[in-house]
C-alpha cells in the first residue's frame, strides 16, 4: 500500500509540471503560389509562405520545401492571416457569474471547454485566435481568456494563448442594470449606479494597493516586524488593472456611458481600454480617439434592444476615419464563422479599403488583445496562423478551404468528415434537430425577450 | 455665396437636421433608365437596355426602346438593373425594438389566433423599413409568430404611408407545425417531454382543423343564415376552401415529413413550407409532394452538433438540386437588409448565382401568386426595381436608384443620416480647462 502511494506521488511529480507547461503542437507547412493578403504589407501575388515549427520563416517566390514538410498548393487561392475575434463566448462551460455586480476574481480559464464544437466551426470560418469573455451581467465581470483554436486537444490549458496579456470584462448600461437593479433590486439600477459601482470598487482597490505598496516597501527595511495586509483576490485583480497589467474590455453602447467610462479610467490612471460593442461609439469618436481607447464593434447588429436603436452600420467606418483603432467581432457562435463577410460590409458602409476591412478582423483585434507581435498579419517571425480561401475573403462567394494554427492544419474542407465532435453526449438523441438562435441573441446576456424571461426565471 | 446656394443649403439642411425622425419622401413621375444592363430574371440579361417607368409600371423594356420626350432620363451606363428583392419571411413592420414588449406586434396571446392579421399592425413609419429598402429589398412577408396558428401574414412593399398602401397582394395563414425539435438554447426539456408536448399540440391542431372543416360545411349549408361568430374558424375558411395558402413553419427533418403527411391527409389545396432548415435531409420527399419552400436564414448554424458546419449554407442548394421550388428568407426584422448576402452565401454553397437571384425575386413572387406584378423586369409589371453598380449580392456593391411601384425612393435611412451627421461631427473634440 505504501509502495502504491509512493508511486502515485512520483507519477504526480513527473506529470504535473508537464501539464502545467504543456507545449502546443507545432508544424511545418509550405503554402505555394497563393495570393497573400498580408494585411500589413499589401497583396503579394503568386507567392509562397513557409511555416516551420509553428512560425512563419519565409515569404517569397519559389521557396523550397524542407524535407518532410507538407506542401499545400494555393494556386488560385487567397491566403490571409488567421482571423481574430476579440469578443466571443464559445468554449465556455459558464458565461455569467451573476451573484454580484462585481466579480473580477472570476476567471474564464476555469470554465474552458475544449470539446465545444463551436471551436471547430469557428476554424471553418478561418478564425484562429479568439478572446472568450465573461458575460455582461456585471459592472465588473470576470477575467477573459485569449485562446488559439487548437481544436483536437482535450487539455484546456493547451488552448490558452501563451503569454497574452490578461483581460477583464466591464459592462455598462441595460444588462447590468437589468440583472442587478431590476432583477435583484440592488445598485446598479441606472447608468448613474453603474458609474458609482465601478468608481467605488476601484477606489477600494486603490486603498488596497496602497497598503500593499507600503508593506512591500517597509518589509525590506531592517527590523520591520509588521504583518502583510490581508490578501483579497477581488481587490488584487482590480489593483492589477490599476497597475496596467490587465486590459479593460468594456461592454458599452451609448455615447454617454462611453464618455463616462473614459472619465473613470482617466481618474484612475487606467490607459488600456477597449470599448466592446460601442454601438454609439461613432457619436463620440473624437473623444475615444483622444483618450486612445480602441473599439470592437458589430458590423450591423442593431435594434434588438433600446440602447442599440440609434445605431448605424457605418459605425466601424466612422470610428476608423476618426482615428479609432477598430475591430469587428462576433459575440456569437454563428457569426464567428463569417467574420470575413462581416468585415466586407464596411466596403459598402463607409467605403473602407480592402486592406482596412481585412485589418478589422486581423491586425486590429490583435492590437486590442496585445498580441500583435505574434499574430494578425503575414510577416516573417509571426505565428503560423493562416486562413486559405477560395475566392477573395471579402467576396460573398468566398469559401474558406483550410485553416492552419501554429503550422498545423486544423480545418480542411476537402478532407474533414461531417461529424467533427470530439465528445459525443450519450444522452443526445441522434434524430433530434436543434434550434435556430433567435435574432439579436448575443451570448453576452441573451438579448431576445424570451431569453430575458428565462434568465429571470432562473433567479 | 449667392442667395440661390444659400436657399439650396437651407433646403438640404431640412433633411439632415439632427433629431429628424423620418427620411425624405419619394418622388413620382415617368422615368427612363437608359443604357443599363438589365437582369430581367425571366428573360435573360439585356445589354444597353432602356426601361421606361410610367404610372407605377414598367411601360417598356429593351435595347431597342428609346426614351420619350416627356420622361426624366437617368443615365445608367455601366450600371445594372434588377427587380426588387423579396424576402419570403420576416417580422418587419411588426417589431421595433427587440427587448421592448410594447414595440412587438407579431405575437398575440393565444395558441390558435389565425384571425390576427399582420397587415393591421404593420407600422409604415418603422425606422427599420428605410434601413431595409436602401439595400434593394423592396418587398417582404410580414409574418406573425409565437403560437401554433399565430395569425395571417401579409406581403408588403417597403414604401407607403398606410398598411393598405404597402400591401403587395398576398395574405396567408401561418401554422407553426408541432415541433419535436428543441426550441432554443435554453430548452432543457427531456426528449420524452418534447415528444409529449408535440403529440399534445398535434391533437389540438387536428381538433381545430376538424372544427374548421365542419364550420365550412355548416357555413355553406346555412347560406344566408350565418353560423355563430367563431373568429378563428372564419379566418381558416379561405385555407379550407383553397383560396388562401397555409404557410407551415417547420424545420426538423422528422417534423417536415409529419407535415407533408398531415397536408396529404387533410387534403389542403395550397401549402407553402417555411423555415425548412433540415429540408436537405428529406429533400426528395418535399420535391415529390410538389410543395414550394421558403427557407432561411442561410447565414446560420447547423441544427445538430454532428452536422457538417456549412449545412445551413448548403441547404437551399441541396433542396433545389432535389427538385424543390426554393425561395429564401431572412426570418429577421432588424437585418432583413442582409437578404442579398444570404442569397450570395447560398449561391456559393451549391445553389448557384442564377438560382439564388431567382430565389429572392421571381420564385417568391410565384409562390405568393403575385408574379404578374413582381419578381422580374417585364413590361406591365410594377416598377419595383433598383439600379446598382455591380453584383447586388456582393457587399461591395452600392445601390444608386431605387423604385417601388414607380416611386423614386431616396437612398436615405436613419443609419445613413447618422453617418452624414457623425463622420465629421461638429463640434468636434472640445477640451476643457
Amino acid at each position: 500500500m505504501k509502495v502504491l502511494r509512493w508511486q502515485i506521488v512520483i507519477a504526480l511529480l513527473v506529470t504535473f509540471p508537464m501539464a502545467a507547461t504543456a507545449q502546443p503542437d507545432v508544424g511545418d507547412v509550405l503554402i505555394r503560389n497563393g495570393t497573400l493578403l498580408t494585411v500589413t504589407n499589401g497583396t503579394l501575388e503568386n507567392t509562397d509562405l513557409l511555416i516551420r515549427k509553428g512560425k512563419i520563416t519565409a515569404i517569397g517566390k519559389n521557396l523550397t520545401a524542407p524535407e518532410g514538410c507538407r506542401v499545400i498548393d494555393a494556386t488560385g487561392l487567397f491566403v490571409m492571416p488567421g482571423i481574430i475575434d476579440a469578443h466571443s463566448h464559445i468554449a465556455l462551460e459558464a458565461i455569467n457569474e451573476m451573484s454580484s455586480p462585481l466579480t473580477p476574481e472570476v476567471r474564464m480559464r476555469d470554465a474552458l471547454n475544449p470539446l465545444d464544437i463551436s471551436i471547430y466551426r469557428a476554424l471553418a470560418g478561418g478564425v484562429t485566435t479568439i478572446q472568450t469573455l465573461h458575460g455582461s451581467a456585471n459592472a465588473i465581470g470576470g477575467q477573459s481568456v485569449v485562446m488559439k483554436l487548437r481544436y483536437g486537444t482535450l487539455n484546456p490549458t493547451e488552448l490558452i494563448f501563451e503569454g497574452a496579456p490578461r483581460g477583464i470584462k466591464f459592462a455598462l448600461g441595460e444588462n447590468p442594470t437589468r440583472v442587478h437593479g431590476a432583477g435583484h433590486n440592488m445598485v446598479p439600477r441606472t447608468r448613474m449606479g453603474v458609474e458609482f459601482v465601478i468608481r467605488s470598487a476601484l477606489t477600494e482597490a486603490r486603498e488596497y494597493q496602497k497598503k500593499w505598496d507600503e508593506y512591500n516597501e517597509q518589509k525590506m527595511k531592517r527590523g520591520f516586524r509588521g504583518a502583510p495586509p490581508e490578501y483579497d483576490d477581488r481587490l488584487e485583480t482590480l489593483a492589477e488593472i490599476l497597475r496596467g497589467n490587465i486590459i479593460v474590455h468594456c461592454h458599452s453602447y451609448r455615447a454617454d456611458e462611453i464618455v463616462m467610462i473614459m472619465k473613470v479610467c482617466r481618474d484612475f490612471g487606467i490607459k488600456k481600454l477597449v470599448l466592446q460593442h460601442a454601438n454609439e461609439g461613432f457619436k463620440v469618436a473624437p473623444e475615444i480617439a483622444a483618450f486612445g481607447a480602441m473599439a470592437s464593434v458589430f458590423s450591423d447588429a442593431w435594434a434588438y434592444k433600446f440602447e442599440v436603436y440609434y445605431s448605424t452600420a457605418y459605425n466601424a467606418a466612422i470610428l476608423t476615419r476618426n482615428g479609432v483603432l477598430t475591430s469587428i467581432n462576433s459575440d456569437d457562435p454563428g457569426v464567428i464563422r463569417h467574420l470575413y463577410h462581416e468585415a466586407s460590409k464596411t466596403l459598402k458602409y463607409g467605403g473602407l479599403s480592402r486592406d482596412e476591412a481585412l485589418a478589422l478582423i486581423t491586425i486590429n483585434p490583435a492590437k486590442q488583445l496585445g498580441i500583435d507581435n505574434r499574430v494578425g498579419s503575414l510577416e516573417v517571425g509571426k505565428d503560423g496562423d493562416v486562413a486559405i480561401f477560395r475566392g477573395h475573403p471579402l467576396s460573398i462567394y468566398t469559401v474558406p478551404v483550410m485553416t492552419i494554427v501554429d503550422g498545423i492544419v486544423r480545418f480542411d474542407r476537402e478532407k474533414d468528415p461531417d461529424d467533427m465532435r470530439i465528445y459525443v453526449d450519450p444522452e443526445e438523441r441522434f434524430d433530434q434537430s436543434g434550434f435556430e438562435v433567435p435574432e439579436g441573441y448575443h451570448d453576452c446576456l441573451g438579448t431576445a425577450t424570451e431569453t430575458f424571461h428565462q434568465l429571470f426565471e432562473s433567479h | 455665396m449667392n442667395r440661390f446656394v444659400l436657399l439650396v443649403n437651407a433646403f438640404l439642411l431640412l433633411f439632415v437636421m439632427p433629431g429628424e425622425a423620418q427620411v425624405p419622401k419619394g418622388s413620382y413621375g415617368p422615368v427612363a433608365l437608359v443604357g443599363a444592363t438589365a437582369h430581367t430574371i425571366t428573360d435573360g440579361i439585356i445589354e444597353n437596355c432602356t426601361i421606361i417607368l410610367r404610372d407605377g409600371k414598367i411601360e417598356a423594356i429593351g435595347s431597342n426602346v428609346s426614351a420619350p420626350a416627356d420622361v426624366r432620363v437617368i443615365d445608367c451606363k455601366g450600371l445594372h438593373v434588377y427587380p426588387g428583392f423579396i424576402d419570403g419571411g420576416t417580422r418587419l413592420g411588426l417589431t421595433e425594438i427587440g427587448s421592448e414588449p410594447r414595440t412587438l406586434d407579431y405575437n398575440e396571446v393565444g395558441n390558435v389566433v389565425p384571425q390576427m392579421r399582420a397587415l393591421t399592425a404593420v407600422n409604415p413609419n418603422s425606422a427599420l423599413i428605410p434601413v431595409t429598402r436602401v439595400n434593394g429589398v423592396t418587398t417582404v412577408l410580414a409574418a406573425p409568430s409565437g403560437g401554433m396558428l399565430s395569425g395571417t401574414a401579409a406581403l408588403i412593399n417597403l414604401h407607403g404611408y398606410t398598411p393598405d398602401q404597402m400591401y403587395a397582394g398576398f395574405e396567408g395563414v401561418v401554422l407553426t407545425f408541432p415541433s419535436t425539435s428543441r426550441e432554443g438554447p435554453n430548452d432543457k426539456r427531456k426528449p420524452e417531454e418534447i415528444s409529449k408536448a408535440a403529440a399534445k399540440a398535434m391533437k389540438k391542431l387536428n381538433e381545430v382543423w376538424q372544427k374548421a372543416i365542419e364550420y365550412n360545411k355548416l357555413d355553406s349549408a346555412l347560406g344566408d343564415n350565418k353560423p355563430d361568430y367563431y373568429p378563428e374558424l372564419i379566418a381558416l375558411q379561405p385555407v379550407i376552401q383553397g383560396t388562401m395558402p397555409l404557410i407551415i413553419e417547420v424545420n426538423g427533418a422528422g417534423d417536415i415529413l409529419s407535415a407533408l403527411e398531415w397536408v396529404r391527409e387533410k387534403e389542403i389545396a395550397r401549402v407553402i413550407l417555411s423555415g425548412v432548415r433540415e429540408g436537405w435531409r428529406v429533400a426528395g420527399k418535399i420535391a415529390e409532394a410538389g410543395i414550394p419552400v421558403i427557407t432561411g436564414k442561410v447565414l446560420t448554424l447547423p441544427d445538430r452538433a454532428y452536422d457538417r458546419y456549412d449545412r445551413a449554407y448548403a441547404n437551399p442548394g441541396l433542396m433545389r438540386k432535389a427538385g424543390v421550388t426554393v425561395a429564401l428568407r431572412t426570418n429577421e426584422a432588424y437585418n432583413v437588409r442582409n437578404l442579398p448576402y444570404n442569397a450570395g452565401v447560398a449561391a456559393a454553397h451549391g445553389l448557384g448565382k442564377e438560382e439564388a437571384l431567382r430565389a429572392i425575386t421571381i420564385v417568391p413572387a410565384q409562390i405568393f401568386g403575385v408574379a404578374d406584378r413582381l419578381g422580374s423586369l417585364e413590361t406591365g409589371k410594377d416598377a419595383t426595381l433598383f439600379v446598382c453598380d455591380g453584383d447586388p449580392l456582393e457587399p461591395a456593391t452600392n445601390i444608386k436608384y431605387l423604385f417601388i411601384k414607380g416611386w423614386d425612393i431616396p437612398l436615405v435611412s436613419r443609419q445613413t443620416l447618422l453617418y452624414d451627421e457623425f463622420l465629421h461631427r461638429e463640434p468636434g473634440l472640445q477640451t476643457h480647462d
